[in-house]
């Protein structure tokens, strides 16, 4: 299975040279490494090529990592029946840059990246239906970025004198509790106090 | 006398309908009886699952597994753990492994007695769910009885599951199995022949070879398409590798193909369940890793290091190493994932469910164009929709 994987990746790679950016395999999983400008391409070749038949596409998903220039990474993971064999594709992506839709090729990925708009706001070009999915109706916020707060923004109640659902700011009763783990003592190479050691140490020496 | 042209009536069904099996709502437009587009509105019973779990420690986070698809809790259980152990890299000892099986199947037989009951009563049967319930009432005790819920179990622990069966239980299991087929068997002698049944459902929502493969589908929606495909012979996980089932495959892809596939792997559960029992080995039934796994409740009064390990494990709880993974099971619904995204801290960095019904609902309006309204319902029945996984 991995060396079959290994193999797979190295093809892929060969055949379709410089949109691919990259091949990693951990855990027994093949990831691709993709640019946006060609991930059509990578994806249509995936689904014909008579090696690869990856025909169902599995799942489109996000990961928002803010702190990296590109915020986004978009996973593709598709599934080949052929072979038995999982891949996923990944590319960077911004939320100004539309990335081109799959829909063309994959008529699951119409919810799967209508999903990822919702949740994400990575706009998909050349989408038939871009719409909010899971959200409310008339929802604001991509609630799955890691800035937006557990709790969100505004909370619904039945108002019994307007007699309709109102939407309110939170009001939390207790402040969000955001507990750290890090324990303090891994990863300190040195401990508050001891520099004034190793300053004396450097003065004594010189 | 020039025909007079009709606009589109807009139709809206659900999201409280009985039909709508939970919250759907479905924007229909219709030309007369013919459905010419149907818009399913999801996300009305959104609960922010994913977001949740990512400010939770890993073991917290496994309850919302049984929320999901409530019909069958421990299925989702069971990715959730198994993704955690991929990335661990631990093993979960044979008893463990065989008790998570028998589980899995007693969780695909309460499925599909729902599932199939639900969808005869959409199509106008009523006894069928009435039988169906009594099973389902006896498989609910079997899960109360070893881990004390019956529906949100959080049974299926990383390692392993989190105790081992009480006294005798096996052996009410196999009495439980003795008794199923004559149930089944008069669950399809009300079904399978029966005239109006069969109107309501063959020829209804064919989906073909292409079509399933071009809309993701999974599970048995796939398989009532001929496609003889199942991840637990693929690419087998914990212990189906040495169980001995069968794949049942439909031939024409329609709604009672898909009811036809449903009743045939009830039956081959009841042989894995048969199996698992009879081949059940004796030992431990969580992983030895006491980083991962909670220590003995008599080892935490003798032993300074379990009381450490135990308090660790329910406060901080386990670091999961940097790392990412796909992991999916054979649910009953289908193809049930979770992509897990590990940064090396105690919570989970992203967790992203796939569900199976998420990918079978998407193609609703392809499937129900030019079908009746009426046709609609058991579209819907067919495609075995539970919103706890699908708006998640």
């Amino acid at each position: 299975m991995n060396q079959a994987l290994l193999d797979l990746g190295e093809y892929i790679a060969s055949a379709l040279g410089e949109a691919i950016t990259g091949t990693e395999l951990k855990n027994d999983e093949l990831v691709l490494w993709a640019k946006p400008d060609t991930l059509l391409k990578v994806l249509k070749f995936l689904r014909d090529n008579q090696n690869c038949q990856f025909r169902q596409l599995a799942e489109v998903t996000a990961v928002d990592y803010p702190s990296r220039e590109m915020r986004f990474e978009l996973v593709y993971c598709l599934l080949s029946l052929t072979h038995n064999q999982r891949i996923k594709v990944k590319i960077a992506a911004t939320e100004e840059e539309p990335v081109d839709s799959a829909t063309s090729l994959f008529s699951s990925a119409i919810w799967y990246e209508r999903e990822v708009w919702d949740m994400y706001g990575i706009f998909f070009a050349n989408h038939p239906d871009l719409r909010r999915i899971l959200t409310d109706y008339g929802f604001e916020g991509h609630p799955l970025r890691k800035d937006f707060p557990l709790t969100g923004y505004v909370e619904v109640r039945y108002d019994e004198t307007q007699k309709r659902v109102v939407y309110e700011p939170v009001k939390l009763s207790q402040e969000f509790r955001n507990f750290d783990f890090s324990s303090p003592w891994e990863g300190i190479v040195q401990l508050p106090g001891d520099e004034k050691a190793e300053k004396e140490k450097e003065g004594g020496a010189a | 006398m020039a025909e007079a042209t009709i606009k589109p009536l807009t139709l809206n069904f659900g999201p409280q309908h009985p039909a709508a099996h939970g919250v759907l709502r479905l924007v229909m437009e219709m030309d007369g009886e013919i459905i010419e587009r149907a818009d399913p509105h999801i996300g009305l019973l959104h609960r922010g699952t994913e977001k949740l779990i990512e400010y939770k420690t890993y073991l917290q986070a496994l309850p919302y597994f049984d929320r999901l698809d409530y019909v069958a809790p421990m299925n989702q259980e069971h990715v959730y753990a198994l993704a955690i152990e991929k990335l661990l890299n631990i093993e979960v000892p044979k008893r463990g492994q065989y008790i998570r099986v028998l589980y899995c199947e007693i969780g695909r037989i309460l499925n599909h007695i729902l599932n199939i009951t639900t969808f005869a009563i959409d199509v106008g049967a009523m006894t069928p769910i009435l039988w169906g319930f009594e099973q389902r009432e006896k498989l609910m005790e079997f899960y109360e009885r070893a881990c004390g819920a019956r529906l949100h179990a959080a049974y299926f622990r990383p390692g392993g599951v989190h105790q081992d069966l009480p006294a005798g239980l096996l052996a009410d299991i196999l009495t439980f199995c003795e008794q199923f087929p004559a149930f089944l068997d008069d669950l399809e002698g009300l079904l399978t022949e029966n005239r109006i049944f069969r109107q309501r459902t063959v020829d209804i929502g064919t989906i073909n070879f292409d079509e399933a493969m071009d809309w993701g589908f999974s599970g048995p929606m796939l398989r009532g398409s001929g496609i003889a495909w199942d991840l637990r012979k693929s690419q087998p996980y914990d212990c189906y590798d040495e169980i001995d089932f069968d794949i049942p495959v439909g031939k024409n892809g329609d709604c009672f193909d898909r009811y036809l596939v449903r009743i045939e792997e009830m039956r081959q559960s009841q042989r894995i369940i048969e199996q698992c029992i009879e081949k059940m080995p004796e030992g431990p039934v969580l992983a030895p890793n006491h980083k991962v796994t909670p220590p003995r409740r008599d080892d935490m009064k003798r032993s300074m290091e379990a009381l450490i390990h135990h308090f660790k494990l329910y406060t901080e709880g386990f670091h999961v190493p940097e790392g990412e993974t796909y992991t999916a099971v054979e649910a009953p619904k289908g193809e049930f994932g979770v992509y897990l995204v590990a940064d090396g801290s105690n919570r989970p960095y992203r967790c992203k469910i796939k569900a199976p019904g998420f990918a079978h609902l998407a193609a609703m309006d392809y499937m129900c164009r030019g079908h009746m309204l009426a046709d609609s319902v058991a579209i819907l029945g067919s495609m075995d929709i539970v919103f706890g996984e699908v708006d998640r």
